[in-house]
């Protein structure tokens, strides 16, 4: 007998290396992988299209620097803002939520900026107040108003309620596409096209105005969200134990909210509900990298930019000369992963 | 028990909604390097009293002091290198390593934009040792039973190295090997490096003579304290816990506890 439970002891799971490795190798080795498939991922863009550009036409042809120059690489590069700001976000808000499932999209932020944006559309608010356009702004309300809303929904008490906090949010979602269409019905034709257009969420852009404009708001709250990371990875593990470790809760949670809500409001504002972005990568980067935060939030970023640069090359190409709306594509890809994701998490989430 | 006692709680109340106390005019002393035991029924507000200790809840009214100052007046990061909590239970919903989990503790030792230094893994290793958990080190917390979960969370908090550790019911999941284990840990840090710990327990069996003072807790105020030979009396258990099946019976040093089950 006594032999018996020495043998099963000695079975006992081997533990591995408990060398950690050190945090600053790994980033750097996020770095050196993922740095590269950004700028793969970019000059592939850059080469493919429903026009085949010529490196050498671009010194002396007009036709192909213009559309190569206002057209190609405008629209590359808004790609890669758009899907760095969704990532970032996405990891950011699930880990502030600690839940693996949130992102823009399935919390309803999209949704809400979605909303805002129309609004401001509809209304014919075109314009800008001391350089700050009024887009932005109702898209940013409405945004930062529905993370506020599936928060208070999903909370009781101390806790946040995993479930709730994703039936809330797509509820927010289909009464803000109701709203929406509702909106796109009343407003003059002209406007609901405009509106439609954008819904669908498309990456059509004319020269770097809008991208410039865009920068000024993204680059400040990237940073700041990325100077978040070591708070957002202690409460990622456990809230009360983050505000033992010296996190100030809730300053971190109000200067997430924020940050989120701005990113996603001026992503949206522009490039319409694309779905998912915030979800796919930053499970690829954990599954690649790691879980800690501070490894996750910028390679989210890289990896973001590189996958929606990607996914639009795929839409602009894969029907010929037919566009695909890159919502499309990302919705394909990501709605299945988030069913893996979903069926994968059930073995230890309470969900 | 010389001078002024480590943490104090005095004439503390709080209440999650107006109108329902939970902890109403709680007071008690921790000196400095002993272990103190709190104890008392279900719904007592053990848990509360000793997240308002953690500096994790504010008091409504009353004050806690750390060394003579206000809790509330220390700032965070200084708090966390003198403090460390253990919550009851951390569901984990990202399936992180044992050892990110732990390095967590050195966050108020590293500074902001840096990552931890190698001596902050010595040191992460050292709490995984101390525990005797070293072998979970690389294993996934969200495959981790939650005895070991519970074991992880204590590395994280000693990682942490305060000056006092509050633990909130560290042996609830823990196996009768472990939960010894761990009494005999926290003696051996209060010995050798002087560490104060407060432990809300339900494990009656543990404190005499392991602990060096008992508080019990009725209705959120402190209702009996003293050493646990004290505390650990059949009329004062049975008026805390309101039970008359209570029994305890002394076999050479210790106060075995028990209430009646037929």
């Amino acid at each position: 007998m006594n032999t018996v439970i020495q043998a099963v002891h000695r079975m006992a799971p081997a533990g591995g290396d408990p060398t950690p490795r050190s945090l600053a190798l790994r980033f750097a080795r996020v770095l050196a992988i993922l740095v590269p498939v950004l700028l793969a991922s970019v000059a592939l863009a850059l080469w493919m299209g429903s026009r085949h550009i010529d490196l050498e036409a671009l010194r002396f042809d007009p036709l192909a620097r213009m559309l190569f120059f206002r057209l190609r690489l405008p629209r590359v590069v808004m790609a890669a803002l758009i899907g760095s700001s969704l990532a970032m976000a996405g990891a950011a808000l699930q880990a502030l939520f600690r839940n693996p499932l949130a992102d823009p999209f399935t919390l309803g932020v999209s949704g809400g900026g979605a909303l805002g944006a129309s609004i401001a559309i509809a209304l014919g608010w075109g314009v800008r107040v001391s350089g700050v356009p009024l887009l932005f702004v109702a898209s940013f309300a409405g945004a930062m108003a529905t993370l506020v809303l599936v928060h208070q929904v999903a909370q009781t008490g101390a806790v946040v309620l995993p479930g709730a906090l994703l039936l809330s949010g797509v509820v927010v979602n289909l009464v803000a596409s109701a709203a929406v269409l509702t909106i796109q019905y009343l407003a003059e034709p002209t406007r609901a096209l405009q509106i439609l257009r954008w819904m669908i969420g498309s990456l059509d852009v004319v020269g770097f105005d809008t991208i410039l404009r865009m920068l000024v708001f993204l680059v400040p709250a990237w940073i700041v969200l990325l100077a978040f990371s070591r708070s957002l990875h202690l409460l990622a593990i456990d809230e009360d134990t983050a505000a033992t470790l010296g996190v100030n809760v809730r300053r971190s949670e109000i200067a997430v909210h924020a940050l989120c809500a701005l990113i996603v409001g001026v992503t949206v504002a522009v490039g319409g509900c694309i779905g998912f972005v915030g979800l796919i990568v930053p499970h690829a980067v954990r599954l690649l990298f790691g879980e800690d935060l501070r490894i996750v939030l910028p390679g989210s970023f890289l990896l973001g930019a590189a996958f929606l640069v990607a996914a639009d090359t795929l839409a602009r190409t894969a029907l010929g000369s037919t566009e695909l709306p890159v919502g499309a594509v990302t919705a394909l890809l990501g709605g299945p992963a988030f069913l893996w994701l979903l069926r994968r998490r059930q073995r230890y989430s309470a969900l | 028990m010389s001078g002024i006692p480590l943490l104090e709680v005095r004439e503390v109340h709080f209440g999650y909604r107006p109108g329902v106390p939970v902890v109403c005019g709680a007071s008690l002393g921790v000196p400095r390097g002993t272990m103190c035991a709190i104890i008392g029924a279900n719904g007592c507000g053990k848990s509360t009293l000793i997240r308002l200790m953690a500096g994790v809840l504010r008091p409504a009214a009353g004050e806690i002091l750390l060394d003579g100052s206000q809790l509330r007046s220390i700032p965070a990061r200084e708090l966390a290198k003198r403090i460390a909590y253990v919550p009851q239970s951390t569901p984990m919903a990202f399936p992180f390593t044992t050892m990110e989990v732990v390095l967590t503790g050195r966050t108020p030792h590293a500074p902001r934009f840096r990552f931890e230094s190698k001596r902050d893994c010595e040191k992460a290793r050292d709490a995984l040792a101390m525990v005797d958990a070293l072998h979970l080190s690389s294993r996934r917390v969200t495959e981790l039973s939650g005895g070991e979960r519970q074991i992880v969370a204590l590395a994280r908090a000693l990682a942490q190295e305060p000056h006092c550790l509050l633990l909130d019911e560290p042996s609830a999941a823990l196996d009768l090997k472990h939960r010894a284990a761990l009494i005999r840990t926290l003696a051996r840090l209060r010995d050798d490096r002087g560490l104060t710990a407060v432990v809300v327990t339900h494990d009656l069996n543990l404190v005499d003579p392991a602990f060096d003072s008992v508080f019990a807790l009725c209705c959120g105020a402190v209702a009996a304290s003293g050493r646990p030979a004290e505390v650990l009396q059949r009329d004062v258990l049975a008026a805390v816990y309101d039970d008359s099946y209570i029994r305890t019976r002394r076999i050479e040093s210790r106060t075995l506890v028990w209430s009646e089950s037929r």
